[in-house]
């Protein structure tokens, strides 16, 4: 659970098998639940990212929206002004989401995780004031936002949110295949090193500085892609949709899903959109029922407790658990 | 030059405010080695029992004294029944642990009391025969309301024995265990104490910020930065820490251009910047890990 699974066919069946099922969604369910579909594959990509930094190098952030929120505006500012493909943005917005996120990480890198916290959750509860700045509303729309249109779609036949969901999906599963290739390289050892002892692993010539900077450059850019597809799927962007609650609630879902895990981030992103949904309907019965993200907050805190792992940290430890029946 | 008082006295007065705040950050972390992000929210909701308490009593004292002392008796809970069972768990542990206690107090927040703004008033009244156009009533209370609370935490840990227990526990906890002193209490203690200096904060920001559930995370953020300026490990560095970032931040929203809308802005810079060029903070010690 602490390392990605080894590269046994079985993973490589279970992996063709969820993408095939994942092509398969949006053929039978409404365009309505694409959209909410793409929603939550956009909050997945962003806490895949959460889950690489967290997870498997042991730095924290309670800050990504703000990185969700580059990746927004970038791409809708060139939409917006330039009149760009919003497709061909996703390049750019890797590379603006990786360089704010490689040069935030730097005061991180002298210090321990919990300052790498506070400095996260700071950029984090300034990001919608830096958004709504008058100097810059030529190009953000200040208060207002951006909106455009949504992607047309790739093929004939599909409809928007179809087309868009197909993209969100593709670009999810290639990411959580680079994912897992980057953390069975040489690199990822080297980054899950840094997690598990820092003093040792710079002992053992990493250069932790540059990995840790660089993890949390990825990560960044993680988030700032999912944040292009969340702007996407909305085809609008404001700065108060940025605000601090969306790191929290990125890193809940990163929890949930299971943070030192490439499937969880899936299982976390679905969590935050339909979780948040079902839990909505629930609270409406009666009075007396607490809204969602009370529920969820003590749902957090029992977690800590009983299952630090979240869910695919369950399914894993269920599965360890099926094939030796004896053992335990 | 009147401007210039006017905004430095200002600024002392919601400094000893962000004072209060860094206060209760470093009583936790000096006794814990961790930030506790949820100290915003749970002041925010004392600040509603304050708004609570005095809707239904009528006065804004007695509202005051008992939304503090509940918000005591709540610090000590909160640490002994939710944060104590990850006490000895990995950081990420306990850093989940407090923001799913920031979600809870936030979110209860606007179950209970909606999220409009309210009012709550000001503890010093325009008629306490006090007039200037240097600085108002208010501002003038806060100032000396938080110097006396400061000067009493100061004696209490100086010449209380609890005081001094509580001080041993967070310095060295097996030696503390060794000659007596409850640890675990103490810790309890810590987050009592820190709670109910918090919601003073809270009661006394009110009437700047005006009352509703996200009202404190833009006075935490600045809590945090005072008490990352003042020297984190300092109780006294972190007050004065929160003072100098009153200040600064009122020159700053007055002088720098642009400066008024990008006040949060300015507590990120500030809190980079002393992570960057000096950790240990102004009047901080540096603290050297054994391997």
């Amino acid at each position: 659970m602490i390392r990605p699974n080894a590269l046994t066919p079985k993973l490589v069946l279970s992996f063709g098998a969820l993408v095939v099922l994942g092509c398969i969604v949006p053929l039978i369910v409404e365009d309505y639940d694409s959209y909410q579909i793409t929603v939550a594959f956009s909050y997945g990509i962003a806490i895949l990212g959460l889950n690489i930094l967290t997870g498997y190098n042991g730095q924290f952030s309670i800050g990504h929206s703000a990185f969700f929120a580059i990746g927004a505006y970038t791409s809708a500012i060139m939409i917006s002004h330039f009149g760009w493909h919003p497709y061909a943005t996703l390049p750019f917005v890797a590379i603006a989401a990786f360089m704010v996120g490689f040069l935030f990480g730097f005061p991180a890198l002298r210090l321990e995780g919990l300052y790498l916290a506070l400095a996260t959750f700071a950029l984090a509860v300034a990001t919608p004031q830096i958004l709504k700045v008058d100097a810059l509303e030529e190009w953000t729309g200040g208060v207002q936002g951006l909106f455009f249109d949504k992607p047309d779609p790739i093929m004939g036949g599909m409809s928007i949110d179809q087309s868009l969901y197909y993209v969100t999906w593709i670009v999810f599963v290639v990411l959580m295949a680079l994912t897992w290739a980057l953390l069975h390289s040489r690199s990822g050892r080297a980054i899950m090193a840094i997690r598990d002892n820092p003093i040792a692993a710079s002992t053992m010539g990493i250069n932790t500085a540059l990995y840790k900077t660089t993890t949390f450059g990825i990560s960044a850019m993680f988030a700032g892609l999912g944040g292009a597809f969340f702007a996407f799927a909305n085809a609008f962007v404001s700065p108060d949709t940025f605000n601090f609650f969306i790191a929290v609630y990125l890193l809940v879902g990163s929890v949930v899903g299971g943070i030192v895990s490439i499937p969880g981030a899936l299982l976390g992103g679905l969590f935050y959109v339909f979780g948040q949904e079902y839990a909505e309907e629930v609270s409406n019965l009666s009075e007396l029922i607490p809204p969602p993200w009370v529920t969820f907050g003590i749902f957090l805190i029992l977690m800590m407790y009983f299952a630090p792992f979240g869910i695919w940290g369950l399914i894993e430890r269920g599965m360890a658990r099926l094939k030796r029946p004896s053992s335990s | 030059m009147d401007l210039f008082l006017q905004l430095t006295l200002a600024g002392l007065a919601i400094g000893s405010i962000y004072a209060c705040v860094a206060l209760a950050v470093v009583m936790i972390y000096q006794a814990t080695d961790h930030f506790n992000f949820a100290q915003g929210e749970m002041a925010m909701f004392s600040t509603f029992v304050a708004w609570a308490l005095f809707q239904a009593t009528g006065s804004i004292w007695l509202a005051f004294v008992l939304a503090v002392a509940a918000s005591f008796i709540a610090g000590i809970i909160i640490e002994r029944v939710i944060v104590k069972p990850v006490e000895s768990a990995p950081v990420f542990n306990q850093i989940i642990v407090f923001i799913g206690l920031l979600m809870i107090f936030n979110n209860l927040a606007g179950w209970f009391w909606e999220h409009t703004t309210k009012t709550l008033p000001s503890l010093f009244s325009e008629d306490m025969g006090f007039e200037s156009t240097l600085i108002s009533p208010h501002n003038l209370g806060v100032i000396l309301f938080t110097l006396a609370l400061l000067l009493v935490v100061f004696l209490f840990f100086k010449f209380t024995k609890v005081g001094l227990a509580m001080k041993a526990a967070a310095a060295n906890p097996d030696s503390a265990r060794l000659v007596g002193v409850s640890v675990g209490w103490m810790l309890a203690l810590g987050w009592g104490l820190a709670s109910a200096i918090g919601a003073v904060g809270g009661v006394l920001v009110a009437p700047i910020v005006f009352l509703e559930p996200n009202m404190m995370s833009g006075v935490l953020l600045y809590g945090f930065a005072g008490a990352l300026f003042g020297g984190v490990n300092s109780p006294g560095g972190a007050v004065a820490g929160g003072l100098i970032v009153g200040v600064l931040e009122n020159w700053a929203r007055q002088y720098v251009p642009g400066g008024s809308e990008l006040g949060l802005t300015f507590a990120l810079v500030l809190i980079v910047g002393v992570l960057m060029f000096k950790p240990a903070g102004l009047f901080g010690r540096v603290v050297v890990k054994r391997v």
